[in-house]
């Protein structure tokens, strides 16, 4: 069940916001993929990727992160994150950052490391090409697709292909699946009016579905949302898709 | 927001201006329909064609080329333009613009006399250099030969989209500004009855008026030419039927060849109003001896205006800005742009580009919180027929925003500077990430509520973090950050295996 390249040392980059406020999805992704027969470490001095500094227009403070995240996984095999934004951050910008460093050596180990790093859902159905990873979570669950992995990752329904092959899994499709939540990182700070309007009509849409649970495949998203979803007592809760793809 | 020009010097924040619109229910009810049959529009047209992609590279081929080589084409389009009958007139900034053309219009008259009217077609040019306003104040009233930029003029309002400035307003709305301003009680409110009204009123002006202020789609450097594309046929009749035709560009509006459009008239109709190609598309170049008496202005001026677009060129990152060919189609697709409308923007030019122009035609002084009125989705980009990577200008444009935050004695007056720099110090090293995670959890602690579940949630925080909690709750942070479970996991595994 491994599936294609045999077994493989997977480093798992956590990111920092799912390090600290969402772990239970750093533990579900290290359950798939041992369920999966492939053994996963944690280089331990890992922190951030840069992403909200960079978006934010802190781009001289987000580009030490870099050589920090290459220090950490230059010797991995491959690098696995479960937040589709982070992955989007380094595949889009860390070329770029390590140009205006001028340091020959980092350009290198940037174009070097970039192909080996995945998106948790994306290793799962382009680098392991499996869509049936054993998992049971008996619920009515609508997806919702970020727009860094529905646009910059180009993952396509390889989310939904995997939520599909769960046992008593009910998959409902949300519309609007195209339309941003209004998250966008310090956007919903900085605009919180706009944001929320945003976020009232994909509440609107999940609400729509009926279903018992959002799932996602960044918790960015999935925190926005899911607090509005609080706040109105809906009883919907939003899951990563790693942590329904651990369920069994 | 109405009466007022949009001038992006004197308008409120993005934030501000978007707090108040956000409530206007009647306004967004019509800008998201409005966007939304654009967007069904443009998405059938541009699905049926098998090449759209490629089309789109062409697109940005030739925007990319001919700003690479702008002052080239500029200069062979004078020449050929002057050739042809045309004279070519420099402005290297507004004010310059609506002078020259003033003096133009002035001294337009047959028999020495000074018109005190002009027809215009629909320009967002003119409308940057709020020209109606200038020709007002000199003494020259412009009327609004295309509906909504009527609509917009009778109703004393301010265009909120590119291509379909009066899309926030809906038909009902529509006819009671008919009513008033053209003094007309009985008008009935079918499409039919508003469009009558609005060829009546405009027929008596093509026939009257004898001097005619456009902008231009392209400039077509080989021939000299001048395209424009429109719906309603009132260009044409603004192109031929005066005297005398002035016409308002940017100097990013060339193309270097006539079969260049070949690819931009299929890219932005499809693009612009979902259509395949639009209803009149005018070619001219130069004019008509008076001998041969056949059609078109005998009198034909084009004013090429700079206007902050050379800083724009200047800049590495954000040049590609340039490429874009006004099609609106990144408003349309905006969520942000479907919330609040145009008028948030405080500009002419709204929506994801508008968001990248605006600050950049004010050379970064104003209008600094245009750059992060996008959550960065990436649909702008998506649409974009010419391929501009918004989002990655806006980023850029917001580095540019946070140098001038952060330089001098401005750093202690902005919280989020500061907050942000000291963020980036713990995220470079992670012991001081552990700590702050420790210290996170203990400062939580006298927000945190708990659910019917039994877990903490906060509904408060303070300052600038109050954004998220308005409208959302905040899960607690977990006894255990995953690092701190890992280790204790590998600890375990260690200990299982000393054991054995």
């Amino acid at each position: 069940m491994n599936g294609i390249g045999g077994i493989l040392r997977v480093s798992l980059f956590i990111t920092c916001y799912n390090d600290t406020l969402f772990p239970e999805t750093g533990q579900a992704v290290v359950k798939v993929l041992e369920r999966l027969g492939h053994t996963v470490d944690f280089p331990s001095k890992q922190t951030c990727c840069g992403q909200m500094h960079w978006n934010t227009g802190y781009q001289e403070e987000a580009l030490p992160l870099l050589p920090r995240f290459i220090e950490q996984f230059k010797d991995s095999e491959v690098v696995v994150c479960p937040s589709t934004s982070c992955i989007a951050m380094m595949k889009d910008h860390y070329p770029l950052m390590a140009e205006r460093s001028n340091d020959e050596g980092l350009k290198k180990a940037v174009a070097e490391i970039l192909p080996r790093v995945w998106e948790f859902s994306q290793f799962l159905t382009q680098k392991l090409g499996i869509e049936d990873v054993g998992a049971y979570f008996p619920h009515r669950v609508t997806y919702h697709a970020s727009c860094h992995g529905l646009r910059s990752l180009q993952l396509g329904d390889g989310p939904q292909r995997l939520l599909r092959a769960v046992r008593g899994l009910e998959l409902v499709e949300i519309e609007t699946l195209e339309q941003c939540c209004g998250f966008g990182g310090t956007f919903a700070i900085k605009n919180a009016e706009v944001s929320s309007a945003m976020l009232a009509d994909k509440v609107r849409s999940v609400l729509n579905t009926r279903a018992e649970v959002v799932t996602g495949c960044d918790n960015s998203c999935l925190m926005h949302i899911g607090g509005s979803l609080h706040r109105q007592r809906t009883g919907v809760r939003p899951v990563h898709i790693a942590e329904i793809l651990a369920g069994e | 927001m109405s009466g007022a020009g949009l001038d992006p010097r004197t308008a409120p924040k993005f934030q501000v201006a978007a707090r108040v619109l956000v409530g206007d229910s009647q306004m967004r009810k019509n800008v998201r329909h409005a966007t939304k049959v654009i967007q069904t529009k443009r998405a059938k047209v541009v699905a049926e064609m098998p090449d759209w992609q490629k089309l789109r590279e062409a697109g940005q081929a030739i925007r990319q080329h001919t700003l690479r080589h702008l002052d080239f084409y500029l200069e062979q389009f004078e020449r050929n333009c002057t050739a042809a009958g045309g004279v070519v007139h420099w402005a290297r900034n507004a004010e310059e613009a609506r002078q020259i053309v003033i003096g133009l219009v002035k001294s337009s008259g047959a028999m020495g006399e000074s018109p005190t009217e002009v027809i215009k077609i629909k320009s967002m040019t003119t409308e940057e250099i709020q020209l109606n306003k200038a020709l007002e104040e000199a003494g020259v009233h412009a009327y609004e030969t295309d509906l909504a930029e009527l609509i917009i003029q009778l109703g004393h309002d301010q265009p909120s989209h590119i291509v379909v400035p009066a899309l926030h307003k809906n038909r009902a709305q529509i006819r009671e500004i008919f009513m008033r301003e053209m003094n007309l009680p009985d008008l009935g409110g079918t499409p039919q009855d508003l469009a009558d009204a609005a060829r009546r009123f405009l027929r008596e002006k093509f026939l009257r008026v004898k001097t005619a202020v456009s902008g231009a789609n392209f400039l077509v450097a080989e021939t000299g030419g001048v395209c424009i594309v429109e719906s309603e046929g009132n260009g044409r009749m603004c192109l031929t039927l005066p005297e005398t035709l002035i016409s308002v560009a940017g100097i990013d509006k060339v193309v270097p060849r006539y079969q260049d459009l070949e690819v931009l008239l299929q890219l932005l109709p499809r693009s612009a109003t979902g259509e395949r190609m639009n209803p009149y598309n005018s070619l001219w170049t130069g004019v008509d001896p008076t001998q041969k008496g056949g059609d078109g202005p005998r009198t034909f001026h084009v004013v090429l205006m700079d206007n902050a677009r050379s800083e724009i060129l200047a800049d590495k990152e954000a040049r590609q800005t340039l490429q874009c060919i006004r099609c609106g189609a990144c408003q349309n697709a905006c969520p942000v742009y479907q919330q609040t409308g145009g008028h948030a923007y405080g500009s002419v030019y709204a929506g994801p580009i508008g968001a990248i122009l605006t600050p950049q035609l004010m050379q970064m002084h104003h209008a600094q919180s245009l750059p992060y009125a996008s959550s960065l989705c990436g649909a702008c980009y998506e649409v974009c027929p010419v391929k501009i990577n918004i989002p990655e200008v806006l980023i850029h444009l917001r580095n540019k925003v946070v140098k001038q935050q952060s330089s001098g004695f401005h750093i202690l007056a902005n919280p989020e500077v500061m907050a942000l720099k000291a963020v980036a110090q713990v995220f470079r090293s992670d012991k001081v990430f552990r700590v702050s995670q420790k210290l996170g959890r203990l400062a939580e602690l006298p927000l945190s509520h708990k659910d019917g579940q039994g877990v903490g949630w906060i509904d408060w925080l303070p300052g600038m973090l109050g954004g998220w909690t308005q409208v959302r709750d905040l899960r607690v942070m977990p006894k255990q950050t995953f690092r701190e479970w890992f280790e204790e996991r590998e600890k375990n595994k260690q200990g299982a295996n000393n054991g054995r």
